[in-house]
C-alpha cells in the first residue's frame, strides 16, 4: 500500500498527489502496521499468562488428553494445604533475608568503589563475576564452603573456639544459608546498577555540599548521594523482590526443601506438584498466586517509593 | 563584614599542563571583582582553588590577610553559587536555603534524615534557623516559594535560590562561577542589577567569574582578564576598555571587536597618517574601537569600500573594507549620522582620529605611540574645536 503511494509520487500521476507533511494515515493502515508486534506481544508474552490461568481451573494432569473444568476449587484447596501455607511464608522470610541484604551490601559496594582512586575497573569485575556464574554450580561450591566438618567457614569458627554451624541441616538456619548465596550472586548486579546511578550525581552538587559545610563523608552520604540514587534504589529493590521471589535452583540442588520442608519455597513446591505430581492444574493455581504476589509487591513498592524518588 | 583576599601566586598544574602559571591578585574588602576570561583560561579552577575545592600546586591565598590553604570549604568562610545552581533536588527550597545553617547550628545527629528529628535540645537552633531562612527569602523575593522543590521553579527563581543559599550564612566572600548563563538573555540583564544591587546592600567582597565580557564591564568594581592561566590585566571596567594593556584584552573587551591593523597597512591607505603616527611605527599593530571611526568630512581620511551593514536599532555597524588589506573594519554610527552618509558607488571617506588609536608591539603588548609634536598638538586643537 505504501510502495504504490511513493511510486505514485515519484512518477508524478496525476491524480495521486503526493502526500503532504504530517498527514494521517488511514486508520486500517495503521492497525495493519501496528498487528505484527500486537499479534506477537499476545502470543509471547499475554497468552502462556492466560493459559496458565485457564489451566488453574481444571484439573489437567500432565500426560493427560482431556481436561476437566474444576471451578475454583484448586484454589480452596491450595487455602487449606499446609504445603502450601509453610513454602509461602518460607518464601516470604527468604525474600525479607535477601532484599535488604543484597541492596544494601550492593550500595555499599558501589558507594565505596565509587570513593576509589584506582583499581574501580578490577573491583566492579571482581564483584560482577557472581552475576556471571551459573549458580547451580556455584551452590555446590557454596555446599562446600559451609559444610559442617570439611567446609573453610566451619573450620574457621572452630579455630576461634567458636560452636560450629551447619547450616543446611539445620530448620532454622536454612533459609539464611540459601539467603546468604543468594546475596552473593545479587550484590554484585545491584552494585553496578548502583554504580551507573552514582555517575549521575553531578559533581557541582557534592561541590556545594563541601561549600554548605556538609563534608563528613556520612554527611554527604545522606545528603547529596542516597537522595539522589532514589530512582536507583527504587529498581534495584523492585527487580531484587522479583529475583529473591523466584528463588528455585539452590534449594533445588542443596536441600529438595528440607530438612523437614524447613526450606520449601513457592517455586520448589510448585515444580514438585507439577512435574513430580504430574497435578498441573493445581500447579497453575500455585503459579497464579505467587504472580499475584510478586504483582502486589512491586505494585506497592513502586506506589511508595515513586512519591519518594522523584524529585 | 567584607574581607579582603589576597591571592599570591597560585600555581596549578595537571601533569606537564600547566592550567594556572602564577596567578596574583589583591581583592579589596567589599569589592566586585570580576574574573573574565575565555573559556579554559582557568578562571574556574582559580575559583575552585579559593573555595577550597581543590588544592593548589603552588603559591598561597589569605583572607583578610590570614592564610587559609589549610583549611576545608566549610572553615573559610567563603560562600559559592555554581553555574548549575547546584540545588539539593530531594529538599524544598527553604531546606536548601537551611543547609548551610543547618551543617553549622546543628548536631550531626540532628542532621540525619528521619530520625534526626528525634535529637533533643535542637529546638531553639532550628527555630533561629526558620527566621534566618525567612529574612533571606525576603530579600531575594522567593518567600512564595519557600515549600516547592527546585524543579517546580524556573531558572531566575532557582537563581535567586542558590544565591539565598550563600548569602544566608552571611559569609565574608561570595564567589560566583558564571551564575547567568544558563539563564535567557532578558532574565540576564535583570539578574544583572540584582546582583550589583545584592553587593551594595550586603557590603560583602564579590568575586565572580564570567566569560560574558557585558557582565564583566556592566557588574564590576575592577575586572582582571585572565588568558592561557595568567591574569594579563586588573583595572576598573573604563581603564580596560580605553587603555588595555594587551592586544588579547583589547579584543576581548567590548563588542563589537576592536579594529586591528598592521600599522604599514594603515600607511598605505592614508599616507597623512604616517604624520601623526611617525615611520618608526611602522611595525606596530594599531587598533582603535568601531567608534573612532567617524563619518566626519575631515583629514585624515580613509577611502572605504561599504560592505556590509547591520542595523542595531540606534546604532548601525558598518563593515569596511580599505584598500592593499583583505581585513575588515568596524566602525559604529548611529542611525542618524548613517542616514545622513552618502555612499559613492559603495565608498566612503571615515575619519579616524589619531588620539584614538592603540599601538601594540609584536608580542601584544601596549606601547606607547610618539607623534610629531607639533603636529599632534595642532590637531588636537582641531579636534576640540
Amino acid at each position: 500500500m505504501s510502495a504504490d503511494v511513493v511510486i505514485g509520487a515519484a512518477s508524478g500521476t496525476p491524480h495521486l498527489r503526493p502526500r503532504k507533511l504530517g498527514a494521517t494515515l488511514s486508520a486500517r493502515l495503521a492497525y495493519a502496521f501496528a498487528a505484527p508486534s500486537l499479534i506477537l506481544l499476545a502470543v509471547v508474552m499475554l497468552l502462556p499468562i492466560a493459559a496458565v490461568i485457564a489451566m488453574s481451573f481444571t484439573d489437567y494432569r500432565l500426560g493427560d488428553l482431556g481436561v476437566t473444568f474444576a471451578g475454583v476449587e484448586n484454589y480452596t484447596k491450595l487455602a487449606g494445604d499446609r504445603t502450601f501455607w509453610r513454602a509461602l511464608t518460607n518464601t516470604l522470610v527468604y525474600v525479607a533475608m535477601v532484599v535488604p541484604g543484597a541492596v544494601l551490601l550492593g550500595l555499599l559496594l558501589a558507594v565505596i568503589i565509587d570513593g576509589l582512586d584506582h583499581g574501580k575497573a578490577f573491583y566492579r569485575l571482581v564483584f560482577f563475576l557472581p552475576v556471571t556464574a551459573t549458580v547451580v554450580a556455584m551452590a555446590l561450591v557454596w555446599k562446600y564452603l559451609l559444610h559442617p566438618n570439611i567446609g573453610p567457614f566451619n573450620l574457621l569458627l572452630r579455630a576461634l573456639g567458636l560452636p560450629t554451624i551447619d547450616f543446611f541441616s539445620n530448620p532454622d538456619l536454612v533459609l539464611a544459608g540459601l539467603a546468604i548465596i543468594n546475596i552473593w550472586s545479587l550484590a554484585g548486579f545491584n552494585m553496578v546498577l548502583f554504580s551507573a546511578g552514582l555517575t549521575s550525581v553531578p559533581q557541582e552538587l557534592h561541590d556545594a555540599a563541601s561549600v554548605d559545610g556538609l563534608d563528613h563523608p556520612l554527611d554527604r552520604f545522606f545528603h547529596v548521594t542516597l537522595p539522589l540514587l532514589g530512582p536507583t534504589t527504587m529498581f534495584v529493590i523492585v527487580t531484587s523482590t522479583i529475583t529473591a521471589f523466584k528463588v528455585f535452583d539452590t534449594v533445588a540442588v542443596l536441600t529438595r526443601g528440607g530438612p523437614r520442608g524447613s526450606s520449601d519455597v513457592l517455586l520448589y513446591t510448585t515444580y514438585l506438584e507439577g512435574f513430580s505430581y504430574f497435578r498441573m492444574g493445581s500447579a497453575a493455581a500455585m503459579t497464579v498466586v505467587f504472580l499475584a504476589v510478586i504483582l502486589i509487591f512491586s505494585l506497592i513498592q513502586a506506589r511508595v517509593l515513586d512519591r519518594k524518588v522523584h524529585y | 563584614m567584607a574581607a579582603s583576599v589576597e591571592i599570591d601566586d597560585i600555581r596549578k598544574s595537571y601533569g606537564p599542563t600547566r592550567s594556572l602559571k602564577g596567578v596574583s591578585l589583591d581583592i579589596r574588602a567589599g569589592e566586585f571583582m570580576t574574573l573574565v576570561g575565555p573559556s579554559g583560561c582557568g578562571k574556574s579552577t582559580l575559583l575552585r582553588i579559593i573555595a577550597g575545592l581543590m588544592p593548589q600546586s603552588g603559591g598561597e591565598i589569605r583572607i583578610s590577610g590570614a592564610p587559609i590553604d589549610h583549611l576545608p570549604p566549610k572553615a573559610r568562610d567563603v560562600a559559592m553559587v555554581f553555574q548549575s545552581y547546584a540545588l539539593y533536588p530531594h529538599m524544598t527550597v527553604a531546606e536548601n536555603i537551611a543547609t548551610p545553617l543547618n551543617a553549622r547550628r546543628l548536631s550531626r545527629f540532628a542532621r540525619l534524615p528521619l530520625i534526626g528529628r528525634l535529637a533533643p535540645f535542637q529546638n531553639v537552633a532550628r527555630a533561629r534557623i526558620r527566621e534566618d531562612v525567612e529574612t533571606v527569602a525576603r530579600l531575594v523575593e522567593i518567600e512564595s516559594l519557600l515549600q516547592r522543590k527546585p524543579a517546580a521553579l524556573s531558572g531566575g527563581q532557582r537563581q535567586r535560590v542558590a544565591l539565598a543559599r550563600a548569602i544566608v550564612r552571611q559569609p565574608k566572600v561570595f564567589l560566583m562561577d558564571e551564575p547567568l548563563s544558563n539563564l535567557d538573555a532578558r532574565l540576564r540583564v535583570t539578574m544583572r542589577t540584582e546582583i550589583t544591587a545584592l553587593h551594595k546592600r550586603l557590603g560583602a567582597t564579590f568575586l565572580y567569574v564570567t566569560h560574558d565580557q557585558v557582565e564583566a564591564m556592566t557588574m564590576s568594581d575592577r575586572v582582571a582578564v585572565m588568558m592561557e592561566g595568567e591574569i594579563v590585566q586588573c583595572a576598573s571596567p573604563q581603564e580596560l576598555y580605553d587603555a588595555p594593556a594587551d592586544i588579547r584584552v583589547a579584543r576581548f573587551i567590548g563588542s563589537p571587536e576592536i579594529n586591528v591593523v598592521p600599522a604599514d597597512e594603515l600607511f598605505r591607505a592614508c599616507t597623512e597618517m604616517a604624520r601623526h603616527i611617525g615611520p618608526q611605527a611602522a611595525d606596530l599593530d594599531i587598533a582603535f574601537r568601531p567608534e573612532a571611526l567617524r563619518p566626519a568630512g575631515e583629514a585624515p581620511l580613509f577611502d572605504c569600500r561599504l560592505e556590509q551593514t547591520e542595523r542595531l536599532g540606534y546604532d548601525v555597524l558598518l563593515f569596511l573594507r580599505i584598500a592593499g588589506w583583505n581585513g575588515r573594519l568596524t566602525a559604529r554610527m548611529t542611525a542618524e549620522e548613517f542616514g545622513r552618509l552618502v555612499p559613492c558607488e559603495g565608498r566612503i571617506a571615515m575619519h579616524l582620529s589619531p588620539n584614538a588609536l592603540l599601538a601594540f608591539d609584536r608580542s601584544g603588548r601596549r606601547t606607547a605611540l610618539h607623534a610629531a609634536p607639533a603636529e599632534r598638538s595642532v590637531r588636537e586643537m582641531a579636534h576640540v574645536g
